[in-house]
């Protein structure tokens, strides 16, 4: 049961990053929309993304739950040596999520509107920031549970460059997905260009962020050019997402829209793969150099066994219920 | 402020804004049901747009309940990381099926707010019941998780240790039913009164007055039935509070002597220091009757509870006291409500009665935090009663405070916001639904 127990984890973990992403995503591109075309950007995401955002959100409490039910010491280390991250990123959730609706749903359209939509804007670039710090803390070996200071303890965990560089990586790879998913939310054709602009714009920023991971990592100390280079697994991961980067520009100049978006969400998958399959099991790796392992800190077996039952009694409830949602508020080709 | 204090204020401010919002997220969408079935049946339109217009109120209290629970399930560990290390793994069940209920209520919701047009009438009216039964669900697991810190079950605690973990065994522990089926109860109670009142409101003023009315109709009969039977679950509370937290009966009574037969008090001033209450009115026996259903048993008092293990009695004292107060008032109401119903006159004419409602659109909501304070406050000191103490059980980072500020000024200015956005909807209804067909 383990095994599924941990699947579901990484599942709920990728799935967050795609769908979740493409979420704070749309707000990073509304962003870096220009005013005159932003009212636009809008109503297309709105429409793709109003249906299905609160589930999209729902992978978070997923492996938030699945960690803290199966994996409690990964949690509390993570919430207590990641609390400043963790809480700003929670208030990120909270007001992208609300003003999202709340500009929606404002019965009267006023300069209220203005307030929501600049809430929703930098709070998703925020969310998004912040989600890729932690991420990147907790590979980067900087979180010290020996620490004595508060500094070291609660700050140097997070605030260092690797971390910082992860985290605008995972924004450009957010505003990445929301570009791509949106060239399929809309049928017209100015619309899409300018939606393929934007994906190659978020691309290049991918490119060169994650060239700044490397750099950042190599100045940090972590290994991380061994992770991807040296295991097969990692280096026919990042092959698979280069290869994949070149057909993906193929088909954004051609304007095909469907096939980009697995395509996206596959090319991010590998990005994921390659950084974290070389030290997988570990999930958080520590300062004195040991790493906390998802394997060995699991929780007693009955709960693992009941966490396991439970999540594939979920599954086979919830897939079939969400494919046919998102099928239904697909946009359909004209 | 101290970081353990801070820690708890932190605590108690989230819960007490994210049960406002569940609570709505588990009710509203029964309510609208029944209007959405009238609707079909019926083929009334203004069945349609009370449908509608409770729906676009519900998606704004569902995002800001869903964004407030995401913060919760962090919280917990954020806050209490000693307690999550060992409770995670024991009461972890409830929380995991909560995540497939949650899961299904949003997608379902997905449906409901989006498929109108778009999907087959009856599958659409199906959605909206999916997102109030599991909406409803997540609401009783959460509480179940909620009543193993009440009591704990499920595990062997031996030399500091939690051996022989059973998940299941922790799930359906001694308080789990009578707390969930007050909880419900409460939730069905709050909602329904708050909504019928804010419909009375509007037919006081006569606007859209049948619109109003069909919407009032329909909240007040469920939280009229809710408000019938909530003294008898809090009966059935009592008495199970009475034989699993001797210490928190005491404190919610203010009974800091055991006596034979106890009295019930009504009201009083606790004086914590000389351990006294003055001014109260006594009913004799009560108290022995509602505790153990038995005129003449012995309650037991705070003296006969170590010192440090006394929770706050003041706090908790008045918090039941306001908590039953209410649930005696909403009793009456109900009574007449049903009363008037049952001699058929025209609620329009019975003015006093709808302002009546308008009087209770708080009430409910009151109660629903006392009766959550007698709960919470009432266990202190300890997290995991009679296992770990909260002090015990807080991070170890210093500077909660400053959360806590930044946090209480997040949810106050969301409930203005929220408050606003109400308003403008309720005054925006004769705008929106007066053409009799709109979009
Ligand atoms: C609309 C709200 C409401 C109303 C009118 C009442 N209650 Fe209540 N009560 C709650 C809402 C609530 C609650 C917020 O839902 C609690 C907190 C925990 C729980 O399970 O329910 C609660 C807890 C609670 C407890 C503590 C349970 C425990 O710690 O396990 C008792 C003994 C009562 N109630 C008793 C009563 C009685 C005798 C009432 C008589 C009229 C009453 N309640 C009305
Ligand atoms: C939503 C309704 C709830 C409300 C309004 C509520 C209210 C409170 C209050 C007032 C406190 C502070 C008590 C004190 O420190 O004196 C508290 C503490 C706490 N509550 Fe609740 N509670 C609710 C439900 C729950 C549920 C469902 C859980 C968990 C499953 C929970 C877990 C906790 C924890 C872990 C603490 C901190 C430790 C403690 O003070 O004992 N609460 N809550
Ligand atoms: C008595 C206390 C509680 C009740 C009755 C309750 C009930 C609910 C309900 C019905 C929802 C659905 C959202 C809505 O309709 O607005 C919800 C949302 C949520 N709650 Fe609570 N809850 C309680 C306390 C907690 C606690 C202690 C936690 C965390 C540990 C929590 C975590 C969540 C989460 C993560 C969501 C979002 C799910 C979504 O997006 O649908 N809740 N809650």
């Amino acid at each position: 049961m383990k095994d599924v127990v941990i699947t579901f984890l990484c599942m709920a973990i990728l799935l967050y990053f795609l769908l979740g992403g493409a979420d704070f995503g749309a707000g990073i591109i509304e962003l870096f929309t220009s005013t005159k075309n932003r009212s636009k950007t809008r109503k297309t995401m709105y429409q793709a993304i109003g249906p299905v955002w609160e589930a999209n959100h729902m992978w978070l409490i997923i492996a938030i739950v699945i960690l803290f039910v199966g994996f409690p010491f990964i949690y509390t280390t993570m919430s207590v040596y990641l609390h400043i991250p963790l809480a700003i990123m929670l208030i990120g959730i909270i007001a992208r999520g609300t003003a999202f609706v709340f500009r929606h749903y404002d019965a009267v359209k006023d300069d209220m509107q203005w307030l929501y939509n600049r809430i929703f804007r930098y709070s998703s670039f925020v969310t998004a920031l912040f989600l890729g710090i932690i991420a990147g803390s907790l590979i980067s070996g900087h979180i010290d549970p020996l620490a004595t200071d508060f500094y070291t303890a609660y700050i140097s965990g997070w605030l260092n460059w690797f971390s910082v560089a992860v985290g605008f990586f995972t924004v450009a790879l957010c505003g990445f997905l929301a570009a791509i998913y949106l060239i399929g939310e809309t049928n017209e054709y100015h619309d899409k260009r300018r939606f393929i602009k934007k994906a190659e714009f978020m691309n290049v920023a991918a490119v060169v962020f994650g060239a700044m991971v490397f750099i950042a990592a190599q100045r940090d100390k972590i290994p991380l050019i061994d992770w991807v280079f040296k295991s097969t697994v990692g280096l026919s991961a990042i092959i698979l997402a280069s290869l994949s980067l070149v057909l993906l520009w193929y088909l954004l100049i051609k304007g095909k829209t469907k096939v980009l978006r697995i395509l996206a969400g596959f090319q991010v998958t590998m990005i994921l793969l390659a950084i974290s399959y070389a030290h997988f099991p570990n999930f958080i790796r520590l300062k004195s150099g040991n790493a906390v392992s998802l394997l060995e800190t699991a929780g007693p077996e009955k709960t693992i066994y009941s966490l396991g039952l439970a999540l594939l009694l979920g599954s086979v409830l919830i897939l079939p219920f969400l494919g046919y949602l998102f099928y239904k508020f697909q946009k359909k080709e004209e | 402020m101290d970081d353990f204090i801070a820690a708890r204020s932190q605590m108690a401010l989230s819960l007490g804004f994210h049960i406002i919002f569940s609570c709505i997220g588990m009710v509203m969408p029964f309510f609208m049901a029944v209007s959405h079935y009238k609707w079909l049946k019926t083929n009334d339109e203004v069945y349609k747009n009370l449908t509608k217009a409770w729906s676009k109120g519900v998606a704004i209290f569902f995002a800001t309940g869903a964004v407030s629970g995401t913060m919760l399930s962090f919280e917990l560990g954020l806050l209490w990381p000693k307690f999550m290390d060992h409770a995670g793994p024991i009461f972890g069940m409830p929380f995991s099926l909560e995540g497939t209920a949650f899961f299904i209520e949003a997608i379902a919701l997905g449906f409901f707010l989006y498929g109108w047009n778009k999907l087959n009438k009856w599958f659409h009216w199906f959605t909206g019941m999916v997102v109030g039964v599991s909406g409803l669900a997540s609401g009783i697991l959460v509480v179940a998780a909620n009543a193993w810190m009440n009591s704990p079950a499920g595990f062997d605690f031996v030399n500091g240790k939690y051996l022989n973990i059973d998940p299941i065994q922790a799930m359906f522990n001694r308080a789990w039913f009578s707390q969930a089926l007050h909880m419900c109860l409460a939730a069905f109670t709050a909602t329904g009164f708050a909504v019928a009142g804010v419909h009375a409101l509007m037919i006081l003023r006569n606007r859209n007055a049948a619109f109003h009315l069909k919407a009032f109709k329909i909240a007040a009969v469920f939280a009229c039935i809710a408000a019938l039977l909530q003294p008898l679950s809090g009966d059935i509370s009592a008495k199970d509070v009475a034989k699993r937290q001797p210490a928190k009966l005491a404190a919610m009574e203010a009974l800091y002597q055991t006596e034979k037969p106890a009295p019930l008090l009504i009201g009083g001033i606790v004086n914590e220091k000389d351990k006294t209450v003055k001014g109260a009115i006594k009913i004799p026996g009560a108290l022995s009757f509602l505790a153990h259903g038995d005129f003449k048993a012995e309650v037991k008092g705070l003296d006969q509870i170590p010192e440090n293990e006394h929770p706050p009695v003041a706090v908790t004292h008045y918090a039941f006291q306001i908590m039953v107060g209410i649930g005696t008032l909403l009793l009456l109401v109900s009574l007449t409500y049903f009363f008037i119903l049952f001699k058929k006159k025209p609620l329009t004419e019975k003015r006093w009665l709808l302002k009546l409602f308008v009087f209770a659109i708080p009430l409910g909501y009151i109660a629903l935090e006392a009766g959550w304070v007698v709960t919470e406050v009432g266990r202190q000191p300890w997290i995991i009663y009679g296992i770990m103490r909260t002090k015990d059980a807080v991070t170890p980072m210093p500077g909660i405070a400053y959360s806590f500020y930044i946090f209480s000024a997040i949810y106050v200015s969301l409930s203005i916001i929220v408050t606003f956005l109400l308003y403008r909807q309720i005054k925006m209804v004769p705008v929106l639904y007066n053409k009799p067909e709109t979009k």
